[in-house]
């Protein structure tokens, strides 16, 4: 069983609107391995990502249909995230898949605060375990030499791409099995980019990684595993060098070969 | 533990809503049962010595309408200084400053300033006492709805009309003007329907009056002083008629907000 | 045209410096008398309108302004002045018996009433407005929300005399039920203040929640957080500035409320034992003393228009100054 989550004929539809925004759309997530996320804009990568921690769910209403399976902590067997219902299930979900979303978005406290959040809210208050954690996030996020001095400043004081790192470190921090990232470098200006690129890159040792890009050599250069969406499903999914190389659906080619979109 | 503070506090915000809304409600539905009950056609057409509220209301419409008429294009100007001609300077955040200043100004205060500057020196409450109470009132919040509105006009509108030669003149009036023009308008109606609910700068620079007047050199008609010496008479049927203005005049207010919510909607669309 | 056109803006803005100063000009000038004769000593004596005879014993009299002067270290010079004031007057008073009296003015119970009454409507109104706040924008769904904004808006424009009027047929009768004492007191006069500024200030505060970023709730949520946790942690940081400015704001209109007072604070010199006894506010004293006010009275009113000016005056400078913070 490699396979950290699964995605099955999952159909979604948004409160209120008329036709689904994904149909049937079925997504392994490899342990271990980067997948990434391409398509036009408005064809459902948010959509499909944010269905995978159910984020979605803080607004009511939405309707899912279909199996969303997630690797159990004990590895023994798959549960069904569509079938969660309580409360304090759906916190136990959001702390094992992670969320990077589209601009850093630093909590209103000080660095040190923003990463130690996650863990305090989950009831860790010895100084000393919180201390030790947020050092190693921040060097797992590569950003501890940057701000190792100023842990006590506010987080807004950060630039854009450390701000993102800090994100990413704040996920982490929380040691959740899958990380989902919704084009976390759109905001963010090429150098910052590239960090970002090389430490998801890292990051694919202890973490199973699932990136929505519009950038094609983002999605190149740093992922095991391609789909391609278009209008809500799922055209195409494999190996990112047999999808950029020689991809089996026209709609890819011409979206890859930048005919449309 | 988590979860049950969560639902404690989800519990405590809802219910701090109903019981808002709850005072809020029992006041409209006063109001209305109140007022309602002594709703007659007498009310428009006979004036307050006769047991109706026509003079009172024709009164207070004209004090507000002309401070507003007076206060339009003093605010307007002062707001376009602003945003047109003052630039970042020091001296437009201090004038900015100045009518939030006045903007929060206890109207109690506004109407003893009055008072010391025309109705002691003429000897009597007068129309016109109200309406500069009514006007000092109103100028700051125009300013400040100018200047919010120009400043959404996006700065490449007033460069495509200089580059074409037009004046400066020319380019406020007539583009940027025109631009907000809804945002200007639905401020001013709701400026209007602050002042016309105004009692405590009215109560000795106009005074109120129980005959009809247009005269605003004499003591004149106001419907929101009306209300509060209604109201504290111990005459049963003057604390009706007090309840009848009180929701006449709170009809009023609301009709015209909704006229400008609803204007302002329009344009955003 | 051009050049008369920029006058003109100019002339207006100007005109707002004018009025302004103007005020505060003529608030002086007319409160001047009362300010020679009473000094800062006004605002730590309690008793109003009171005739005090002098000459039944010279120091007793003077005893009181020195104690009143240990009130106030500050204005020790004015009080001497007063003192001065005293003596001169005492001296003309042995010509004549009759007149050897002479009226006492102090502001302390309306300031004391409007503080208070200001107090106790925040005390009430700040966690009602800011569930409301918080409901609208982070519990109830958009179909609800909506139409309670609405409505939160609207009643924030209803005149104040409404909710005065409210206060003493209905609120003032159901509250001294439940707490006893009158229909009129400083508790009800603080209570329907605060009913007053809740939908004010839950407009308000609803505004500056919603400027807190949709992604930065959802990342606080992605990370496990409860609504609560969520709402405490980063909306109300993101949106403090905001929400303290709307209470600022809220404290100053309470502050110069006349006529929601008017009616159900009682309007009498004395200070309260209990909340539920009637008391005075300056605007209220204002509202009711003016016309049969002459000479030094009116003088006394021109002074407390000038203390209450000048405390809205103070909570709009510390309200702009949080407002500023957050540019
Ligand atoms: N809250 C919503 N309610 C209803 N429809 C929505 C909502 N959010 C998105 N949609 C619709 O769902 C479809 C997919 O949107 P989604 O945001 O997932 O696209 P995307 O692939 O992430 O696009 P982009 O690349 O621009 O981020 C779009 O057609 C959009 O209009
Ligand atoms: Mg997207």
């Amino acid at each position: 069983m490699k396979n950290m989550m699964d995605v099955q004929d999952l159909t979604f539809t948004y409160s209120g609107a008329p036709a689904p925004s994904l149909q049937n759309i079925s997504l392994p997530v490899e342990k271990n391995k980067v997948t990434a996320l391409i398509g036009p804009s408005g064809c459902g990568k948010s959509t499909l990502l944010r269905a995978m921690n159910r984020i979605h769910d803080l607004y009511p209403g939405h309707q899912y249909d279909g199996v969303i399976n997630l690797l159990d902590s004990d590895k023994k067997g798959y549960t069904d995230i569509l079938t969660l219902k309580s409360e304090a299930e759906m916190i136990r979900l959001r702390q094992r898949v992670g969320m990077i979303f589209q601009k850093p978005t630093p909590f209103p406290m000080t660095i040190f605060e923003n990463i130690a959040y996650g863990l305090r809210l989950s009831g860790v208050k010895k100084r000393a375990a919180l201390q030790d954690v947020v050092e190693q996030s921040l060097h797992d996020a590569a950003l501890w030499n940057e701000v190792k001095d100023r842990l006590n400043d506010d987080a807004r004081g950060l630039s854009g791409g450390q701000q993102q790192r800090l994100c990413i470190a704040r996920a982490i921090a929380l040691k959740p099995e899958v990380i989902l990232f919704d084009e976390p470098t759109s905001a963010l200006d090429p150098i910052s980019t590239l960090a970002i690129e090389e430490m998801i890159s890292e990051l694919r040792e202890k973490y199973s990684i699932c990136i929505v890009t519009h950038n094609m050599q983002q999605a190149a250069r740093i992922s095991d595993y391609t789909g391609f969406m278009y209008l809500g499903e799922m055209i195409e999914y494999g190996q990112t060098d047999n999808i950029f190389m020689k991809p089996s659906k026209k709609q890819t080619e011409d979206y890859i070969s930048g005919r449309f979109g | 533990m988590r979860l049950i503070m969560n639902r404690l506090f989800i519990i405590f915000s809802t219910l701090a809503a109903v019981v808002g809304l709850f005072f809020l409600g029992w006041i409209l539905y006063t109001l209305c049962a109140k007022g309602l009950a002594g709703l007659s056609l007498q009310v428009f057409t006979h004036d307050l010595i006769d047991g109706g509220l026509r003079n009172v209301i024709v009164g207070q419409l004209i004090m507000s309408g002309v401070a507003t008429i007076i206060g339009i294009p003093v605010g307007m100007m002062a707001g376009i200084y602003l945003q047109e001609y003052g630039g970042n300077s020091k001296l437009t955040e201090f004038i900015r400053d100045l009518s939030d200043v006045m903007m929060s100004a206890p109207s109690i205060v506004v109407g003893t300033f009055v008072y010391a500057i025309i109705v002691i020196p003429t000897g009597h409450t007068s129309g016109w006492a109200g309406v500069l109470a009514l006007f000092i009132l109103m100028v700051p919040i125009i300013v400040r709805t100018t200047d919010d509105m120009l400043k959404l006009v996006p700065i490449e509108l007033r460069e495509a009309g200089m580059a074409i030669g037009a004046s400066k003149y020319h380019v406020t009036m007539n583009i940027v003007i025109r631009y907000a023009r809804e945002g200007i308008m639905t401020g001013i109606l709701l400026a209007f329907a602050r002042v016309v609910g105004e009692t405590a700068p009215l109560l000795y620079t106009s005074g109120s009056s129980e005959f009809w007047s247009t005269d605003l050199t004499s003591t004149f008609p106001s419907l929101t002083v009306s209300i509060y010496n209604l109201a504290t008479m111990p005459d049963e049927e003057m604390v009706q008629l007090g309840w009848t203005g009180a929701f006449l005049l709170t009809a009023m207010v609301l009709i015209i907000n909704l006229i400008g919510r609803y204007a302002n909607n329009k344009q955003r669309r | 045209m051009e050049l008369i056109f920029k006058k003109l803006a100019q002339i207006s803005a100007s005109l707002l410096f004018v009025i302004l100063a103007a005020t505060t000009i003529v608030l002086y000038l007319s409160a001047k008398p009362a300010i020679q004769e009473f000094g800062a000593g006004f605002l730590f004596e309690s008793r109003w309108g009171v005739e005090e005879t002098k000459n039944v014993s010279e120091v007793v009299p003077n005893q009181e302004l020195v104690v009143d002067g240990e009130d106030a270290d500050d204005f020790m010079e004015d009080e001497d002045d007063f003192i001065d004031d005293e003596d001169f007057v005492t001296d003309d008073d042995t010509e004549s018996e009759t007149n050897d009296s002479e009226i006492i003015y102090g502001a302390l119970v309306p300031i004391i009433g409007t503080i208070f009454s200001t107090l106790i409507a925040m005390l009430f109104s700040i966690p009602i407005a800011m569930g409301i706040a918080v409901f609208l924008s982070e519990i109830a769904s958009a179909t609800l929300a909506k139409p309670i904004s609405i409505a939160i808006e609207l009643l924030a424009s209803i005149p104040s005399i409404i909710y005065g009027m409210w206060g003493l047929f209905y609120f003032g009768p159901f509250i001294a039920d439940i707490f006893g004492g009158n229909t009129v007191s400083l508790l009800v006069a603080g209570l329907v203040l605060g009913v007053m500024v809740i939908p004010f200030m839950a407009a308000l505060s609803r505004d500056a929640i919603g400027t807190v970023p949709d992604m930065l709730k959802e990342s606080a949520y992605a990370m496990g957080a409860t609504k609560l946790e969520v709402i405490k942690d980063v909306v109300f940081p993101y949106a403090k500035s905001g929400i303290i400015g709307s209470i600022i704001l809220s404290f100053g209109r309470a502050l110069g409320e006349t006529m929601a007072v008017a009616f159900v604070i009682g309007g009498v010199y004395q200070f309260v034992g209990k909340v539920t006894d009637p008391t005075n506010s300056i605007p209220v004293v204002l509202a009711n003393s003016f016309a049969e006010s002459s000479g030094l009275s009116l003088s006394v009113l021109f002074y407390l228009a000038l203390v209450l000016f000048v405390m809205s005056f103070m909570v709009i400078v510390v309200a702009k100054h949080y407002l500023l913070r957050r540019k």
